[in-house]
């Protein structure tokens, strides 16, 4: 099997499996029961969250350990809209988030918020000029992710944070899903507020994930109860499920520093093998995220292409996965501007760390072999 | 109210500057320089700390001239050896350095790097110093060459001679040129080592470590005693206790934590002594076997948080009965403190968050309802008179089991390292 739909999620490594079954095993106690037990369990967290903590060079108070992404985007763009909107209600973001921070800032706007959906380039880049024109009096939010999910284009974050910065009303939330261990993010430098990180797009657990938020900073809680992680996410804490997202955190990083032009030049050659055939058009920017390839294939349909290469074993995808249940088109790429044939026809391939050269050869000679036996059949 | 032209870079391209950094770490020490025939031994003892406090970053390099103290940081994050440094009791001020060749170019870039590395300023002043006199510019025509330089080379800065928000010093030495900014403030006090070890009482609370801080400041060394008493006060209070130990490591390096079982004794105390009085007892029995410790480890005083009137065993009657036990000098740092000031002390030493973790510790556990604030020396003389505590006392002095806390070493680690 080769898998290339990575930014779709990975394939847990098995040191996080062995230490989420472990944890899971020998510390189910609950970390706020009194007893010892309890007291290990919490220890436990507690050296996850410490870790955590080192990891992104932030402190043990600004992690709160969530279920991932969504509930990631959601508790930061929620939770700051509904516990600062005397301050304002106007939220500034990018036509090119991930749903989960689209469709949260709809909601809000159905409650009467004002928001702001900054349009992007060709290559999906947003512009910072555009966010310090949008930015109002009333404005309490910025969200923008770093690494597109689908075409891989880096945000120019830095710059946003030191514009975000001149605000002290203002709070920016980043969207880090897809570029946690793949680029680099210094959260203390690029002055950014919140950070939604997800576990099993770094070989962690569906389940898991992180947000950063910095110290100071109050949430809106979306869950109410026993008042755990600081009273911003209650619920009985998945000890086991942060001690896997740690892990897996600490591995990533790992390769990251190892490994990370073994992402580029997977990416080279796949790009180098696919602008041999004129038919295609790579859609991701040059300078984008390592692991992220784009491309369309005009007059085909990707579906048909994906289930072509599924046969043979090799997995890929059209756009991200959480758009993918609506229609056809890929709505990133029209807000790129591109032709609807383009965006009608894309696909995605994304890279880890475990892919091989060997794979990504493999892929080329079996892509072309699928169009060429499409062309045959569609023509 | 909403200034839209702010600039996002404020250095213009092409100067240079992109591989600028800061490389060296000045530490001046202030008290110390006046203590006449120690200072020898003061110094040498600040280097030691310091270079423990380094094992962070193993390419630091500590050393000594004769005024002063420089770390070299050979690629080591700056921001984080400051932060480490002001730690460190005996230090009055630090500043980052860069040393350039005694080269105008040289120094002009260096100079920027300082002013823009600085996110935060707005406002600039040069100060120029010469004691190199070989060098063909004079300070004051050098202060107005860099101010140049700088203005015309970064945007959105002012010269504010008087209250700048960043001033650059530059000091044509005969090695070389030191550009330096940043000056913060050190530690303060004297090198932890310096004047003698104390046994510090530390419960789980908020005052205790304080404390054992503000002794620490003065250049004392620390051990601490923790009386435990199992099951009326649970793991997870004594937890808390080591939690606080490796705290405190960061001012004081090595720690030993002494925990005393104090079941036995505290069980007696209740059962023979009057309700009022059992608490003013049991204080005389942590001080007896507190300075039975410290005998036995040649410690000198003892350390305790207590604050003037803040509880019953803290006014002025308690604290002359509870006093009478020991003839060891009580070192009383929190005695004229309010609650506020050791809260706001307790927060910037990283102790107040385990501090207030909800666990019962053996001070709260046995709270009488109506403790004596005033209780009388007769009546404790008493009522200890009627009972032979001699057998429980020394036990819980035998019992005693020693745990060594250092920075590097975090208690519960080891435990869980696999998993994580």
């Amino acid at each position: 099997m080769i898998y290339l739909d990575n930014s779709a999620t990975t394939r847990p490594y098995p040191e996080v499996l062995k230490s989420y079954q472990k944890a899971a095993s020998q510390y189910y106690a609950n970390p706020s029961s009194i007893h010892h037990f309890g007291g290990e369990a919490e220890q436990l967290l507690s050296r996850a969250r410490n870790q955590a903590a080192a990891l992104l060079d932030v402190e043990e108070e600004e992690i709160i350990f969530t279920s991932g992404g969504t509930e990631g985007n959601n508790l930061a763009i929620k939770g700051i809209a509904l516990e600062h909107q005397n301050r304002g209600r106007h939220i500034i973001t990018s036509q090119i988030e991930h749903p989960s921070v689209l469709e949260a800032c709809k909601a809000l706007e159905s409650m009467g918020f004002e928001v702001t959906y900054i349009p992007v380039d060709h290559y999906g880049k947003v512009n910072p000029d555009d966010i310090q024109k949008a930015i109002r009096p009333d404005t309490i939010l910025i969200s923008i992710m770093h690494v597109n999910s689908e075409l891989g284009t880096i945000q120019p974050i830095d710059q946003i944070g030191m514009i975000a910065d001149q605000y002290p009303k203002l709070f920016f939330h980043v969207d880090h899903v897809q570029g946690l261990g793949k680029v680099p993010l210094h959260l203390k430098k690029a002055r950014v507020d919140l950070c939604t990180m997800s576990g099993h797009k770094i070989h962690g657990l569906k389940g898991t994930g992180i947000l950063y938020v910095r110290k100071g900073i109050k949430l809106h809680p979306l869950l109410h109860g026993g008042g755990q992680e600081r009273n911003q996410r209650s619920g009985t804490e998945n000890v086991a499920g942060a001690v896997s997202m740690v892990k897996a955190m600490r591995l990533i990083f790992e390769e990251q520093n190892q490994q990370f032009h073994h992402l580029k030049s997977l990416s080279r050659q796949l790009r180098e093998c696919l602008k041999q055939d004129e038919r295609i058009r790579i859609n991701s920017p040059q300078d984008g995220a390592p692991h992220i390839v784009n491309l369309s294939v005009p007059g085909f349909k990707p579906e048909v292409i994906i289930h072509a290469l599924g046969k043979r074993d090799i997995y890929i995808s059209t756009k991200s996965a959480c758009s993918s249940k609506h229609a056809d088109e890929s709505a990133v790429l029209s807000a790129c501007g591109l032709d609807p044939k383009y965006t009608k026809s894309a696909l995605r391939i994304s890279f880890s760390y475990l892919n091989t050269d060997q794979e990504v050869q493999t892929f080329c000679t079996t892509f072309r072999d699928v169009l060429h036996e499409l062309k045959e059949v569609m023509g | 109210m909403y200034n839209f032209s702010r600039r996002v870079t404020r250095i213009k391209r092409g100067n240079g500057v992109d591989n600028m950094q800061y490389d060296h770490i000045v530490i001046r020490y202030g008290e110390m320089s006046l203590k006449g025939k120690n200072r020898k031994h003061f110094i040498a003892q600040l280097k030691e700390n310091l270079q423990k406090k380094l094992f962070e970053f193993p390419d630091a390099q500590l050393y000594k001239t004769r005024d002063r103290m420089y770390i070299q940081l050979n690629g080591e994050n700056h921001e984080k050896v400051m932060e480490r440094c002001q730690e460190v009791f005996g230090i009055q001020s630090l500043s980052l350095a860069i040393k350039v060749p005694n080269d105008l170019d040289e120094i002009k870039k260096g100079s920027l790097y300082a002013l823009t590395e600085n996110k935060e300023a707005r406002t600039f002043k040069i100060t120029t110093k010469r004691p190199n006199k070989q060098f063909p510019h004079g300070s004051q025509e050098m202060n107005q060459i860099l101010g140049g330089y700088l203005l015309s080379n970064s945007e959105g800065y002012q010269v504010d001679v008087h209250e700048p928000d960043v001033e650059i010093r530059v000091e044509i030495r005969h090695d070389a040129a030191y550009i330096t900014s940043r000056k913060v403030p050190g530690a303060g006090g004297l090198p932890v080592g310096t004047t003698g070890k104390t046994l510090l009482l530390l419960s789980g609370g908020i005052d205790s470590p304080v404390a054992g801080y503000l002794a620490m400041k003065r250049g004392v060394s620390l051990e601490a005693i923790h009386f435990f008493s199992p099951p009326y006060t649970s793991e997870r209070a004594k937890q808390k206790v080591l939690d606080l130990a490796q705290v405190l490591t960061r001012y004081g390096h090595d720690i030993k934590l002494h925990i005393v079982p104090f079941t036995r004794l505290q069980q007696k105390i209740y059962q023979y002594i009057p309700e009022g009085y059992a608490m003013t007892v049991m204080r005389r029995m942590m001080l007896r076997i507190g300075e039975e410790l410290a005998k036995k480890r040649s410690i000198l005083s003892l350390t305790t948080g207590e604050s003037l009137g803040q509880v019953a065993s803290q006014t002025m009657e308690s604290m002359n009965v509870i006093n009478e036990v020991t003839n060891y000098p009580i070192i009383r740092p929190l005695v004229a403190m309010d609650k506020l000031e050791i809260i706001d002390i307790s927060k910037k030493i990283g102790t107040y968050d385990i501090s207030i973790r909800p666990y019962e510790d053996c001070c709260t556990v046995f709270v009488p309802k109506q403790p004596k604030t005033r209780p009388r020396r007769e009546k404790i003389h008493q009522f200890e008179d009627q009972v032979d505590f001699s057998k429980e006392l020394q036990e819980a002095v035998d019992g005693i089991e020693t745990l060594t806390f250092k920075e590097e070493q975090t208690a519960t680690e080891n435990k869980f390292d696999d998993l994580l």
